[in-house]
C-alpha cells in the first residue's frame, strides 16, 4: 500500500489535508524540482522538517534564525556534541546560551517556513513513509495542521485550480462536526470570518461572496481553505429544487422490489 | 411470460478497469466497442471503450441484469446519460495507483449523482498494485461522505468484482426497503 503522486496532481495543501484527517504518523517525501525535502507527522501533527537546501540540524535552523553568528556555528560544530541536537540543545541550555522555549521556537519557525516554501512547488513526486519518523537525535515539536492548510489555500494562485476544487458557488455550507474545537485553535483573518459568520443552510457561496464584497477567486479561496481546514463542508441548498438532469425514477419500494433485489443477490453469491 | 431485465451501470474514469471488471463477471464475451487509441496523450494503453460494454448475468428464467460499462474519455460523456437511464445503481470504478485521476472520478460520481438517486458504490481499483492508495486515503482524497460504501476490489479477480457487486445490491436492498 503507498500514498505517493504527484503534487501536479494532489496538492502539498491537500497533503496536508490528508494526514490531518487521517491522522497520520510517518514521513512524507517530496522530490521537486531543485529541492528534496521530508515532513515528519506523529498522529497527524507535523513533529519535523528538512529540506537539501537547508539540513534541518540545530545548527543550521539557529543560524538561520540569526540566533547565532557564522563564527559561534564554527566553534559548535567542533564540538564533540555537533551530531546530536539533542545534546546540543542541552548544552547551550545549560550553558545559558539559550532557553528550551527559544530553541523549540527556532525549530518551529523552521519548520514553517519550509511548509510554506514548499507550498509554492507545483511539481514533484511524493511518497508518504507511514510510521517512519525523523532520526532519535532531532528536536521535534507538535504544531497543528489547520492554520498551516489555511495558510495553503491563502496562497493558492492557480485560479484553474480553485476552480476544479471548487465548481459550483451555488451551493451552501455547513460546519462539520465540533466546528468550535477547531475554530479555537484557528487563526483566521477578518475577512474569513465574516465568511465563517455566513455559514448557513440556506445561503450559497455566492450569496456569501456577494454580501462580503468577495470576487470569485477570493472567495473560492477562503472556502476552499476552510474545507481543507475541515471546518465546513458543502451541502445542497435548503429547499432546493432547480430543475435536475431528466431523472430517473427513484428506485419503488415494495415487496416486489425486495424479492427481485433478493434473486440478484443470490444469483451473484452463486457465481 | 415475458423476461425481465434491470441494469447496472460500471462509470469512472479513462483506464480504471470497467471493462475488466465486467468482463471478470459476465456470462457472454464483453460485447465492447473498444478502438485503437490514436492521441498520442491518452497512449498509456492500446484500446480504449469508445460507447460502452455490455455484459450480462441470467438471473433466473424470467430475470436479467445487465452491466454496461461506460466510456472513460471525457470527450464521450453524452453517453452517460443514456446509459444511465433505469439504473439500479452504479460502481465508480477508480485506479487506485492514479491521484491524477481522482478530480475526475469525483467529477464522474457528482454527475451521476445528479442524474439519479439511485445506490452507488466506489470500487477503489487495482489494489494488487504496489502503488495502490488505501482505501482510508483514498476516501479523503475523494471526499467521500461516510455513509458511501468505498470497496478493494481487483478487476481481474471474479470474486473482488462479485463483493463490489453484492454491497452495490445490499445498498440497494436497503433503499426499497425503507
Ligand atoms: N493490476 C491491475 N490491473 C488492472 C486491474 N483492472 C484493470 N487493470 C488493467 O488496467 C488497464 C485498463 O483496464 P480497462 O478495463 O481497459 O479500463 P477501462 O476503465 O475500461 O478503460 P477505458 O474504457 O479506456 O476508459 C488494463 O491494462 C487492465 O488489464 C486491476 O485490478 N489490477
Ligand atoms: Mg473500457
Amino acid at each position: 500500500m503507498a500514498l505517493q503522486g504527484n503534487l501536479h496532481d494532489f496538492s502539498v495543501t491537500q497533503l496536508l489535508n490528508l494526514v490531518h484527517l487521517a491522522r497520520k504518523t510517518g514521513t512524507l517525501t517530496i522530490q521537486g524540482t531543485n529541492d528534496h525535502a521530508s515532513l515528519s507527522f506523529a498522529e497527524g501533527k507535523l513533529i519535523y522538517g528538512q529540506s537539501r537546501s537547508s539540513d534541518g540540524t540545530l545548527i543550521s535552523i539557529l543560524l538561520a534564525g540569526k540566533q547565532i553568528s557564522e563564527e559561534q556555528a564554527q566553534l559548535l560544530r567542533s564540538r564533540p556534541q555537533a551530531s546530536n541536537d539533542k545534546e546540543l540543545g542541552l548544552l547551550l541550555i545549560h550553558a545559558g546560551y539559550l532557553t528550551q522555549p527559544a530553541i523549540l521556537q527556532a525549530v518551529q519557525k523552521y519548520i514553517t517556513e519550509l511548509v510554506l516554501r514548499l507550498f509554492t512547488w507545483s511539481e514533484g513526486g511524493f511518497r508518504f513513509h507511514s510510521g517512519v519518523l525523523p532520526p532519535e537525535d532531532r528536536i521535534t515539536v507538535r504544531l497543528d495542521l489547520e492554520n498551516l492548510i489555511m495558510e495553503g489555500a491563502r496562497r493558492m494562485k492557480e485560479w484553474e485550480r480553485l476552480q476544479e476544487e471548487l465548481p459550483n458557488l451555488d451551493v451552501a455550507l455547513k460546519f462539520t462536526d465540533r466546528p468550535d474545537s477547531r475554530l479555537r485553535n484557528i487563526n483566521l483573518s477578518v475577512e474569513e470570518w465574516r465568511v465563517v459568520s455566513y455559514v448557513n443552510p440556506k445561503n450559497t457561496i455566492r450569496q456569501i461572496a456577494r454580501a462580503n464584497r468577495l470576487s470569485d477567486i477570493e472567495i473560492r479561496r477562503i472556502v476552499y481553505g476552510l474545507m481543507q481546514a475541515g471546518i465546513v463542508e458543502s451541502i445542497r441548498l435548503e429547499g432546493d429544487t432547480a430543475p435536475r438532469p431528466p431523472v430517473i425514477q427513484p428506485l419503488a419500494k415494495g415487496p416486489d422490489q425486495v424479492s427481485l433485489i433478493n434473486r440478484l443477490i443470490t444469483r451473484i453469491r452463486s457465481l | 411470460m415475458s423476461i425481465r431485465t434491470v441494469k447496472m451501470v460500471v462509470t469512472g474514469p479513462f483506464n480504471s478497469g470497467k471493462t475488466a471488471f465486467i468482463h471478470a463477471i459476465s456470462e457472454i464475451d464483453v460485447v465492447s466497442t473498444e478502438r485503437k487509441i490514436t492521441l498520442q496523450a491518452e497512449k498509456i494503453k492500446d484500446t480504449t471503450t469508445v460507447a460502452m460494454d455490455f455484459g450480462r448475468i441470467s438471473v433466473d428464467e424470467e430475470l436479467v441484469l445487465y452491466l454496461f460499462g461506460t466510456p472513460g474519455q471525457k470527450r464521450f460523456d453524452f453517453m452517460w446519460e443514456i446509459l444511465s437511464e433505469g439504473m439500479l445503481g452504479f460502481v465508480v470504478m477508480v485506479d487506485s495507483t492514479r491521484p491524477e485521476t481522482f478530480r475526475e472520478a469525483r467529477y464522474i460520481m457528482e454527475t451521476f449523482r445528479a442524474y439519479a438517486p439511485t445506490p452507488f458504490v466506489v470500487a477503489a481499483n487495482k489494489q494488487d498494485h504496489p502503488d495502490a492508495w488505501s482505501i482510508e486515503d483514498l476516501r479523503i482524497a475523494l471526499r467521500l461522505d461516510p455513509q458511501i460504501r468505498c470497496l478493494e476490489c481487483v478487476a481481474t479477480e471474479r470474486e473482488k468484482v462479485k463483493n463490489v457487486l453484492l454491497e452495490l445490491l445490499y445498498c440497494i436492498l436497503e433503499e426499497v426497503q425503507e
